[in-house]
């Protein structure tokens, strides 16, 4: 790894709560849940965290959860960026430990999302009525259009994406804490009803439930640690001119469409003075399998169509030589959308320290993370031990 | 014919949006003028809508729920227009892939179809 003086943060904590459909609890009760495991996995209590950010997107602020935690007058600020929720609120916790302001700061991100897909409204978007009336506010249908013509550019066969949600689902078996844990063969993903082609119902994340929170301190904090997981770098990025995203009534400009993904992880990469081929284990956005393929690429880790072969030869498996997901990612956890960011940090903090017990990564030393939403936006950071 | 979607031009950089935009995304200036879009061109991207969306606020038509194709249209322009996509047969979405296409609805949404009108 070449030498870089990272950002001077560390991460000392982090905790999750369960995932997937949890009757009777709230939202913000898995979020305390996450924090009570970060703070404890920190070896904290509540008044030594001195600044906050977190968020949810349909479950409640976060800046109520002090009711439960305890009234120690911090700042707590909430923070709403779909699915960059947690992302924002690790980089807003990064920039306050940076800047001074503290020594000791938490993120967390939490959400309880009912059954069945989101449920957007046109005029929320900026888009007139009809496209509701019309059937076009379906998020599936943004993902099946720009896999669809990934796949047909590049060479790669729609087996590929029943071979990532049939990793997803292997993976998720082996943890404890997924909400989808029965192993799926790649015949009956492929075989399942058609979504949005080219995919199938399986390949989808679900809107689903948890929480998740991460403890971060300045280095020089962290150095009586141990555990401490040391972040080289971070980055969150809005989209630039000419990209595709998600109820969008045009793509403006001709060529390529430009990656926010691209971005947040150059940026991520070039604060941690790392590269992808450094990377020991990663964490990236699977919204559906075909958005995994796509951020292999988009974050640096290959070049377009090479997924078809890495993919084939388990190089992204648990075993292979760039591990991605190894929690089962959103499609085994679901997608509970504030809690998302900061569950791929968990995974890849777990990871680095040797934790994860049946889906442990050999000896890594080096993580990635990624998250991609709408309407445009990606967190990624780059972790090391 | 009478029948062409309105989109607009930045005055400055000559970037096309669709609809039409007060600002322009690529140079950030407020200064546009409205513009008819081209009625044909080619599907740059598609999928097919196999379940009935959620309603409201999805109308199902008459008769019922139909898989239907929606996509990107390329526009001369350049600009890609979301719309539904109308195929001859009606159910052999795979043609799509690159077709040529010509605008025969701007209402609710655009749709185009692989047949010209005549």
């Amino acid at each position: 790894m070449s030498v870089s003086t990272g950002t001077g943060v560390s991460i000392i904590g982090a905790g999750l709560s369960k995932f997937g459909r949890q009757p009777g609890r709230s939202g913000r009760e898995l979020a305390l849940d996450a924090i009570a495991a970060a703070l404890t996995d920190a070896g904290l209590d509540w008044p030594d965290v001195q600044v906050a950010y977190g968020g949810s997107d349909g479950s409640g602020l976060a800046d109520t959860l002090v009711a439960d935690l305890g009234l120690t007058g911090i700042p707590f600020t909430n923070v709403k960026n779909g699915c960059a929720t947690g992302g924002s609120a690790l980089l807003s916790a990064v920039h306050a430990i940076r800047s001074g302001a503290a020594e000791v700061a938490l993120a967390v991100g939490f959400d309880k999302h009912p059954r069945g897909a989101f449920d957007p409204r046109p005029e929320d978007w900026g888009l007139p009525a009809a496209y509701g009336e019309a059937g076009l506010m379906v998020t599936t249908q943004f993902f099946g259009i720009k896999i669809a013509r990934y796949l047909r550019e590049h060479g790669i066969s729609e087996r590929t994406l029943a071979l990532v949600a049939e990793k997803a689902y292997r993976n998720g078996a082996l943890n404890p804490n997924a909400w989808r844990r029965e192993p799926m063969s790649a015949d009956e993903i492929a075989g399942a009803d058609m979504v949005n082609d080219p995919l199938t119902r399986f390949m989808f994340c679900s809107p689903g439930e948890g929480g998740a929170a991460i403890v971060l301190a300045s280095d020089a904090a962290a150095a009586g640690s141990g555990r401490a997981v040391r972040l080289l770098g971070a980055a969150t990025r809005t989209r630039r001119f000419g990209s595709f995203e998600v109820f969008s009534p045009a793509i403006q400009g001709s060529g390529r469409p430009s990656s926010v993904s691209s971005d947040a992880a150059a940026a991520a990469f070039a604060a941690a003075g790392v590269g992808p081929d450094e990377v020991d284990v990663a964490q990236l956005q699977d919204t559906e399998s075909g958005a995994e393929i796509m951020h292999l690429a988009e974050c640096g880790f290959c070049k377009d169509g090479e997924q078809e072969a890495m993919i084939a030869a388990g190089e992204t498996e648990i075993g292979g030589r760039l591990p991605v997901n190894t929690d089962g990612g959103c499609i085994a956890n679901g997608e509970p959308i504030g809690a998302s960011g900061l569950r791929q940090v968990h995974e890849i903090v777990t990871q680095l320290r040797g934790e994860a017990g049946a889906r442990q990564v050999a000896a890594p030393r080096v993580g990635f993370t990624h998250v991609y939403g709408a309407p445009g936006i990606s967190a990624c950071t780059v972790l090391a031990v | 014919m009478g029948r062409s979607l309105t989109g607009s031009r930045c005055t400055h950089c000559g970037t096309v949006a669709f609809p039409q935009a007060p600002g322009c995304q690529r140079c950030g200036r407020r200064s546009t003028e409205p513009l008819e879009l081209s009625t044909r061109g080619t599907v740059w991207g598609f999928t097919v809508q196999r379940f009935a969306p959620k309603s409201p606020p999805y109308v199902v038509p008459e008769g019922g729920f139909v898989p239907f194709a929606v996509g990107y249209v390329e526009l001369a322009e350049g600009v890609k227009v979301e719309a539904v996509l109308d195929c001859p047969d009606g159910s052999d979405f795979s043609k799509l892939d690159g077709a040529e296409v010509t605008l025969v609805a701007t209402e609710p949404v655009p749709r185009f179809a692989m047949e010209p009108v005549v």
